[in-house]
């Protein structure tokens, strides 16, 4: 069966080149790079350079970097190693669309005393900047607001934001996962102090993510334990990961400029090829400030999982926003705190394209889902009272 | 990915009795499109009062079709009152089990067909008075007591599992609980509030305490039934502090809102000098 996989924001395939970096790290290159003999020397230069390769990606200096496991790793390293230099502050800002990384921490905050303020969005999932403004206190310890949204693809403003954050001399935290690899970042320009991002997300393996951490800033490390890092992250390095991770950064700096073309105009086509092909399907978030490689779509009528398992049984492999795929009943918080109303979230499907997708891929799409809709809908007991309804208007 | 036996697949792929009757003897119909599944289900009646025909339409997930073609099949031919017998634990024996998660797909299936049943015999569903637990998904204390009982059930986690409720807010939780006490004979009913003793001066942490409690249990689910909701900002001894949020935020009435129901509220479950203001 053909595979056409478009859930790039959950995780990517691993690059040829990247797996092919990794493995002699697994058998001759296996030694520790802080021993002092030379199967410790052999690793530290292969790690040191990929530590440079990753730096580049974002424009930030190598000793700026620091390996951790995963993304949520690096937003729980960032967040709670910012609260605990700065004691007497019980203020932390975010947004109502984080990803659980952030939003699942930002709740267990609360419960631990904190005061959270988490920024709403509308209904394109844009940020009232006003509301941050005002939202920003003397007691406030950190701003952790996420670059780009993993479900819909929307990105933020984020240097304007990090302009009103640092103006009041407050650290910024952003979860930059789903950014990093798709759009252009340069951490020398930029207001961040602290960027997270994930090797899975961007044809590295998954286990290893990073954190920018801006020179001068303060943090602690969560991780207690060696010297690792410079002292911010304990345990001993993930070489061949690490090493993965910097050829996917290498190759994510040279495919940069695919994504925001190739990639962006296959995802365009596919947003509008399904818009004409299928009525009553909506475009979930700002289609102006969103991903290259992001569209979330909502399927009036029809439940998101019924979706994603025929289109599984076609070798579709997309993800839903919709609380049956989940587990848990309610729809995704992202399109809830969005505004968009549950009978459309329950019908969301967001395609998350890569490089490694083709315009055949589209094309199949395009011919296989209309189908599928019309089939849900046909056994869906709203489709007809809602052509009954709109033929009597 | 969940883990549906082949059953449940073919079920959803290839769903049987899809459709509606014209002109149906009986019609019921469950869920709503904001709980994320419905199911409308009519039949035709033979001379002898078997079920001759039998069809639905179902909004949701492929747990939710397959329970919903599983019953079609399973009513077939049967007189009204053998059709009544099948529980849910039947309609998901038959897909070969349904992971618990989605039991309550089966659950909707049978509540269907018991609405189609009454709908023929010209009774009104639910005549016993009921109360609302759930407000998020609309589930009275009457369905829940029911599947406790035919379920087995035992924790709030399973209630929400066999009949949702308690899967949006969770500010019935504690009455699931109860519900569940109630059942199986644990006469102790904790109290959702304990109001300490009239007179009897509550202190700093008693009172905040209670008054996020109200916030959480009493107030908070009743605005989001409108889409809106509210955060608490800060408690100032008996200033609550708290900021608009959803529909409340942009709310004409919200000021109104403010001081007839979530003032009076947390002065009836608190104190009396409690005064709520918005954030500025």
């Amino acid at each position: 069966m053909r595979t056409v996989y478009v859930d790039n924001n959950a995780t990517t395939q691993v690059a040829p080149e990247v797996f092919e970096v990794m493995k002699p790290f697994f058998h001759d290159l296996y030694g520790n790079p802080s021993s002092m003999h030379f199967k410790g020397g052999e690793v530290q230069k292969t790690s040191v350079e990929a530590r440079e390769k990753v730096a580049d990606l974002i424009g930030a200096s190598p000793d700026e970097i620091v390996f951790t496991s995963c993304g949520t790793e690096s937003d729980n390293a960032a967040i709670r190693g910012t609260l605990e230099n700065y004691p007497g502050k019980r203020h932390v800002i975010s947004t109502r669309v984080e990803h659980p990384a952030v939003w699942t921490l930002c709740k267990y905050l609360e419960k631990r005393g904190y005061r959270v303020t988490m920024l709403s969005v509308d209904r394109e999932g844009r940020l009232d900047l006003d509301e941050l403004r005002a939202a920003i206190s003397d007691n406030t310890a950190l701003v952790s607001i996420m670059y780009a949204n993993n479900e819909t693809g929307v990105t933020f403003p984020i240097e304007e934001i990090g302009q009103i954050v640092k103006s009041r001399g407050i650290p910024f935290h952003t979860d930059g996962v789903q950014a990093v690899g798709k759009i252009p970042l340069d951490m020398k320009r930029s207001t961040v102090d602290m960027l997270s991002f994930s090797g899975h997300k961007v044809h590295a393996p998954k286990g290893i993510g990073g954190l920018y951490i801006r020179r001068g800033t303060k943090f602690s490390s969560l991780l207690i334990g060696g010297h690792q890092e410079k002292g911010r992250r304990g345990g001993t390095e993930n070489i061949p990961y690490i090493v993965g991770l910097g050829k996917a950064c290498e190759l994510a700096a040279r495919h940069l400029e695919e994504e925001n073309n190739r990639v962006r105009l296959m995802r365009d086509k596919l947003e509008q090829g399904l818009l004409e092909r299928i009525p009553d399907t909506l475009v979930n978030g700002d289609r102006e400030h969103r991903l290259p490689n992001t569209v979330s779509l909502s399927f009036e009528y029809v439940e998101g999982e019924s979706i994603l398992l025929l289109l599984s049984n076609l070798g579709i492999c997309a993800s839903s926003g919709s609380a049956c795929t989940s587990g848990s009943l309610e729809p995704s918080h992202v399109l809830r705190a969005m505004g968009i109303p549950f009978t459309a979230a329950h019908g969301s499907i967001r395609f998350s394209l890569s490089i490694y997708n083709t315009e055949e891929d589209i094309d199949y799409i395009l011919e296989q889902l209309p189908p599928i809709i019309e089939k849900l809908r046909d056994i869906s007991p709203f489709w007809r009272d809602y052509i009954k309804a709109s033929s009597k208007q | 990915m969940w883990d549906y036996t082949e059953k449940v697949k073919d079920h959803f792929v290839n769903p049987r009795n899809v459709g509606e009757i014209d002109d149906p003897d009986g019609i019921g119909e469950v869920g709503s499109l904001a709980c994320g599944d419905a199911l409308r289900l009519s039949f035709k009646l033979d001379k002898d009062r078997r079920i001759k025909d039998v069809k639905f339409k179902t909004f949701g997930c492929a747990s939710a079709i397959a329970s919903s073609s599983a019953l079609t099949e399973l009513v077939k031919g049967k007189t009204l009152e053998q059709a009544e017998k099948i529980s849910n634990r039947d309609i998901a024996e038959y897909l070969g089990g349904l992971p618990e998660e989605k039991m309550h797909c089966s659950v909707m299936g049978r509540e269907a067909l018991a609405a189609a049943i009454a709908n023929y015999r010209g009774e009104e569903r639910e005549k016993e008075e009921f109360e609302i637990v759930c407000n998020c998904f609309g589930i009275s204390d009457r369905e829940i007591e029911r599947a406790v009982k035919e379920d087995n059930l035992h924790t709030v986690e399973q209630v929400t599992h066999y009949t949702k409720a308690g899967g949006g807010c969770e500010g019935c939780h504690p009455k699931i609980r109860d519900i569940i006490a109630k059942v199986w004979g644990e006469k102790e009913e904790t109290p959702v509030l304990a109001k300490p003793a009239k007179g009897k001066k509550l202190t700093n942490i008693q009172r905040m305490r209670l008054i996020e409690e109200t916030l959480e249990r009493e107030i908070k689910p009743a605005l989001r039934q409108d889409g809106g909701d509210l955060e608490l900002i800060d408690i100032e001894g008996s200033r609550v502090i708290v900021a608009l949020r959803g529909t409340c935020s942009f709310c004409p009435s919200a000021d109104f809102t403010l001081k007839q129901y979530v003032e009076a509220k947390l002065k009836e479950f608190v104190t009396d000098d409690i005064t709520v203001e918005v954030e500025e």
